[in-house]
């Protein structure tokens, strides 16, 4: 089993990006769970969703408290959150942020670390506004580059489907981040 | 059709596939998005009922008590303080004999205000006449809404049926869930055929006035028969449904690895969906422990859970609500069959009350406790309370 954890604020769209990423999973076949932590979600505050995917039927109820995976849609969060909480030692995460994974791993002291500028792919898409963009789509496309669980196409077919509006730019935002997304090393 | 659905989506869905007549509802969190999707569905055209907005849960249960009694399927859902209004109407609708079917999002009962799980809401109903099925996936809230239908309309049942799910757990959870055929769902549950209906031309009276010395007693005494007759009618509906739309539900109890267990972990709802991780986790260790995951609280497994303690070396019984009378009330229930039946331990874990997140860690410390009852062969305290603040013990 594979265990998701997303950070991000309300109105960013992490409880949705991990029921989308759940659809993808879904549609490979897989079982699958998402869940938002279950809070009262208020715009801006910090949000903290799930997703679990497996091979075999889920029995797990309960919350993620040893993720695989962590994908952080706002990077100001770190420093307000402990978005490690819990990290399996080889688990991997993901931060939307211009800054490259070296500059990250020094900030979190985690070594397996990838980033993504999220923001300015979903901008130049015009997902959100300019002060506000939603960037759960792009993370995705990330997600499926750094992972390796799902296909990136799967991807943008779950956003297509998902998406209440403008589904194509949703898709393109993903895979704009799939190809971007900066793993570290050489 | 298979889709991604959370626990609330399928709750819909089980309700527009058997085709109610009449919704009537009032929203309360984590019921509400039941409520809002049947509107959207009722919107959109895709279902064929009349949606009634009121100004109370109070109001949703009446009007599905008069919109029943004129001869049509009804729907509606609810939680907590919105089902504890309702107390006063569920009796009436149990007591006119309408088979209404109702979702119940367990919520905690405030003060200190909480909207997580806890099933005192549904635990405090247990006497309002009303059949009460629990689930632990949102595929089991879904196919638990088509079989309550079928159970309930039977013309020696006639009760009305609570299918309840855990809040956020279930709820607000997204998974993967096969959507039956309409067309499958409609030979099933066949057309509603009201065993009596208000009619113009054949006025009748119902609900008047009896005499001390008129049949209310008679009355009540046949409820008591159908919630007995109700046991039979379940197992012949479960089976065939399993046996229609490939399932593999067991009608009252779901055991997993009771057989040979020492201790057995009697429990409802979600709980019992982790634990049985948990067993598989602790029968690697060569720890002999099973899970009881009771589904029909009304009417009661008693049957059932006496076949299980016989093989067991004692049974723990865990509680997501407290009642404050002699322990929780699924322990004091199950003591109660038992005795007479089976000379083991019981033992009460009242835990995860108020959407208190129950982990495998803890649920792997209660079977370690159960289990050290067992070899003691006597209980050292009834109703333990488990992960207090500040104990050590449990966390």
């Amino acid at each position: 089993m594979y265990e998701i954890r997303f950070h991000g604020r309300g109105g960013q769209g992490s409880v949705v990006a991990s029921k989308i990423l759940a659809k993808a999973f879904f549609m490979e076949g897989k079982y699958v769970s998402a869940f938002p932590y279950y809070g009262v979600e208020r715009r801006g505050a910090p949000v903290t969703a799930f997703t679990r995917m497996d091979v075999k039927p889920i029995r797990a109820k309960y919350q993620i408290y040893e993720p695989d995976y962590v994908i952080v849609l706002d990077p100001s969060l770190i420093s307000a959150v402990d978005v490690l909480k819990g990290m399996k030692e080889n688990g991997y995460v993901l931060v939307n942020t211009v800054k490259s994974p070296e500059e990250m791993q020094d900030e979190l002291k985690f070594k397996n670390v990838a980033t993504v500028d999220a923001t300015t792919i979903a901008i130049k898409h015009h997902l959100g506004s300019q002060t506000a963009p939603i960037v759960n789509t792009a993370i995705l496309g990330a997600f499926a580059r750094v992972s390796g669980l799902v296909k990136i196409e799967t991807v943008m077919d779950a956003i297509r489907e998902s998406a209440p509006a403008k589904q194509e730019e949703n898709a393109q935002a993903a895979k704009d981040a799939y190809e971007s997304v900066n793993m570290g090393g050489d | 059709m298979k889709a991604i659905l959370t626990g609330n989506e399928a709750a819909a869905w089980g309700a527009r596939l058997s085709r109610p007549k009449v919704i009537a509802a009032y929203p309360i969190t984590p019921q509400t998005s039941i409520i809002e999707t049947i509107a959207a569905f009722i919107a959109n055209g895709e279902m064929d009922a009349r949606y009634i907005r009121v100004e109370s849960e109070h109001s949703a249960m009446a009007a599905c008590i008069a919109a029943q009694n004129t001869g049509v399927r009804t729907y509606t859902a609810t939680s907590a303080h919105g089902l504890a209004l309702m107390h006063e109407v569920l009796m009436w609708a149990s007591g006119a004999r309408l088979p209404i079917v109702m979702s119940v999002v367990n919520r905690a009962m405030a003060p200190p205000w909480s909207v997580w799980t806890d099933q005192l809401d549904t635990m405090a109903e247990r006497d309002s006449g009303w059949i009460q099925v629990y689930t632990q996936n949102n595929q089991e809230v879904l196919d638990s809404i088509i079989m309550s239908y079928k159970i309930a309309e039977k013309h020696n049942i006639l009760l009305p049926t609570m299918v309840i799910e855990d809040a956020f757990i279930l709820s607000h959870t997204s998974e993967g869930v096969d959507i039956p055929e309409q067309k499958k769902v409609d030979d099933f549950l066949g057309e509603y055929e009201p065993a009596f209906k208000l009619d113009p031309d054949e006025p009748a009276g119902f609900g008047s006035l009896i005499m001390p010395e008129g049949p209310y007693m008679e009355f009540r005494y046949k409820m008591a028969l159908a919630m007995e007759d109700a046991r039979s009618e379940i197992r012949k509906v479960v089976e065939e449904y399993n046996q229609v739309f490939g399932r593999e539900y067991a009608p009252f109890v779901e055991e997993y690895k009771t057989e040979d267990a020492d201790a057995v972990m009697v429990v409802i709802g979600t709980i019992g969906s982790t634990a049985k991780d948990v067993v598989d986790r602790m029968r690697e260790k060569g720890k002999k422990v099973g899970v009881a995951r009771v589904r029909y609280f009304r009417p009661f497994p008693a049957e059932e859970l006496r076949k299980i303690a016989k093989g067991a070396k004692m049974i723990g019984v865990v509680d997501r609500s407290y009642s404050f009378g002699p322990g929780a009330d699924l322990f004091a229930e199950t003591k109660s069959v038992l005795y007479g039946h089976a000379d083991i331990p019981v033992k009460n874990y009242v835990m995860g009350l108020g959407g208190r997140d129950i982990t495998p860690r803890i649920i792997e410390k209660v079977f370690d406790d159960m289990l050290s009852v067992a070899k003691d062969g006597v209980v050292d305290k009834e109703v333990e309370w488990v992960g207090l603040q500040g104990d050590e013990r449990w966390s």
